[in-house]
């Protein structure tokens, strides 16, 4: 290497004193912005080493003096969203469903949080307009598996359908074909009999009467003798033209035969209550509530 | 200016250059990755957390291998919105027995962290199968093989001693019974259930898939899901203590 203090002339600068061919490359030195940038980024990690946690010791770290937590931050900041919330928040928790759906001003409050909380919650399941799919229930009309009213909707939220949860609503359709209760052909009289309660079309060698027969024997205990449904034990309403499973045949056979136990889950330990009632007050205003 | 001539030995030999860099980010692991490992405070004490069930290692296992974390995380972040959508921000105890983790950074999907018994298994059968019968805006893909294929067996007990090796405590017992568990996990009505449900607190049995035969990979799959976030009761937990 040669010597560092080889001048140039016509830049006015020392070079490094490489030398290719003649050509010698200049020593540049790094812009002065650069280089301040540079030593007060160490500077910066010195301030941040000295006030935020930073260095781990033998059996904890350094916490910093300004001792931030994330944990400790996400505390408060849901804190200032309750008392935000707060005070019109807590009147709906001391009013009846009632109160709320009649004064304006506090339905709109509830179906707002309502709405947010189902959009995120029920409507993987009953679709993000509550039209519901197959197996789980269209909220907008007027057919309650369990009771449209205000406080049917909360129960069936908070303890939900066949949860497992000790409060939860309980009832069965039992597997008339898989459990041998019922014959086969027994099965396609009986569903076309349930078709017929609707106006469907029936097979053209229907036998109405033995369709009568199996119903009063089997079905009417928890669908009732006019076939209009039972709430306690959530038996739906076979004459409104509704289906939560589908009325062809086909379907039909396969619910006689296999029954159906479709499980709504229990929200009472996932949301609190307040915010169970919006969402009663939310489905119940969807258009069916009774 | 000695000193930089010293550092010349580097600039003029790339090897050295690179021993010299690699030993520069040693000494920072060691810093920085190091104390996690003895350090108390790294893994909330919390009661409720146990290993993964013969059948939830297996659906765990499956959604490893379908990749289900590359648009679902399991990592509940404690920010406001996170913890007002998903619940309880996730502790690191709750992926204590995860080898690897399934943190996940990218949310395509919500996250998962605590999807357990937030809808019915039914709903996760349809869903897998196809997710637009039910959710008709998804853009996740169907995984209908998994509701036609058996699970393996045959490494039931191997998945349980590989992660014991790793360090999640499972017992000989655990893993001696490791297929009858799986099996009796699907069976609520099994003789086996009380033994099962003593080796594995709270583990919930039933007939996942809802079909009748052998045990499928999607029997193991919402095994695992419907268990994700539900071990911690945090009415019990103790948040002032765990402040990080």
């Amino acid at each position: 290497m040669t010597d560092h203090n080889d001048f140039d002339r016509i830049s006015g600068r020392s070079t490094t004193g490489h030398e290719w061919d003649g050509i010698k490359e200049l020593n540049t030195p790094l812009p002065r912005w650069w280089i301040s940038t540079f030593y007060a980024t160490i500077l910066w990690a010195i301030g941040y080493w000295v006030v935020y946690p930073a260095w781990p010791l033998l059996s904890s770290f350094t916490t910093g003096v300004f001792h931030y937590s994330s944990r400790a931050s996400v505390v408060n900041d849901l804190a200032d969203l309750e008392k935000l919330r707060g005070e019109k928040m807590a009147v709906l928790g001391t009013s009846s469903l009632t109160e709320i759906e009649t004064d304006p001003a506090l339905l709109a409050l509830a179906r707002a949080r309502g709405k947010t909380v189902f959009a995120d919650n029920c409507a993987p399941c009953h679709g993000s307009g509550g039209a519901g799919a197959k197996g789980y229930p269209n909220l907008n009309d007027d057919d309650w598996l369990w009771g449209g009213s205000l406080d049917q909707i909360q129960q069936t939220i908070r303890f939900g359908a066949r949860s497992g949860h000790a409060q939860a609503h309980e009832g069965q359709m039992l597997a008339f074909g898989r459990d041998g209760i019922l014959k086969k052909d027994e099965i396609a009289t009986v569903a076309n009999y349930v078709r017929s309660l609707s106006a469907l079309s029936t097979e053209a060698n229907f036998d109405a009467a033995a369709g009568t027969r199996i119903f009063a024997d089997n079905c009417a205990v928890c669908h009732g003798e006019n076939a209009k449904g039972n709430q306690e034990l959530g038996a739906p309403n076979l004459t409104d033209h509704i289906w939560l499973y589908g009325s062809d045949e086909e379907t039909l056979i396969e619910t006689i035969s296999y029954g159906r136990a479709g499980i709504m889950p229990a929200w009472s330990g996932r949301l609190d209550p307040i915010t169970i009632k919006t969402l009663a007050v939310y489905v119940h205003s969807l258009g069916g509530g009774q | 200016m000695s000193l930089w001539n010293r550092h010349k030995i580097f600039e003029k030999n790339s090897i050295i250059l690179i021993a010299g860099i690699l030993a520069v980010i040693a000494v920072g692991g060691v810093v920085e990755i190091t104390p996690l490992f003895y350090l108390k405070s790294t893994i909330e004490a919390v009661d409720g957390v146990r290993p993964y069930t013969p059948l939830e290692l297996a659906g765990r296992n499956i959604y490893v291998r379908e990749g289900c974390y590359l648009c679902h995380s399991q990592m509940i972040r404690p920010l406001r919105d996170e913890v007002e959508r998903y619940g309880h921000y996730s502790l690191a105890a709750e992926s204590m027995y995860d080898h690897p983790f399934q943190w996940g950074s990218k949310r395509t999907g919500p996250d998962l962290a605590r999807v357990g018994a937030k809808y019915s298994d039914e709903w996760h059968v349809t869903h897998l199968i196809n997710p637009r019968a039910i959710v008709p805006q998804s853009v996740m893909p169907g995984y209908p093989t998994l509701a036609n294929t058996e699970l393996d067996l045959t490494d039931t007990a191997a998945h349980l001693r590989t992660n014991r090796a790793v360090g999640v405590p499972y017992t000989e017992d655990q893993i001696k019974n490791a297929v009858t568990d799986l099996k009796t996990q699907l069976d609520p009505d099994s003789a086996d259930l009380a033994s099962f449900q003593k080796r594995y607190p709270k583990a919930a049995a039933r007939n996942f898939d809802g079909m009748v035969g052998n045990p499928t990979e999607l029997d193991a799959l919402i095994a695992y899901l419907q268990m994700l976030g539900t071990l911690i009761d945090f009415k019990l937990y103790d948040e002032k203590a765990n402040l990080r």
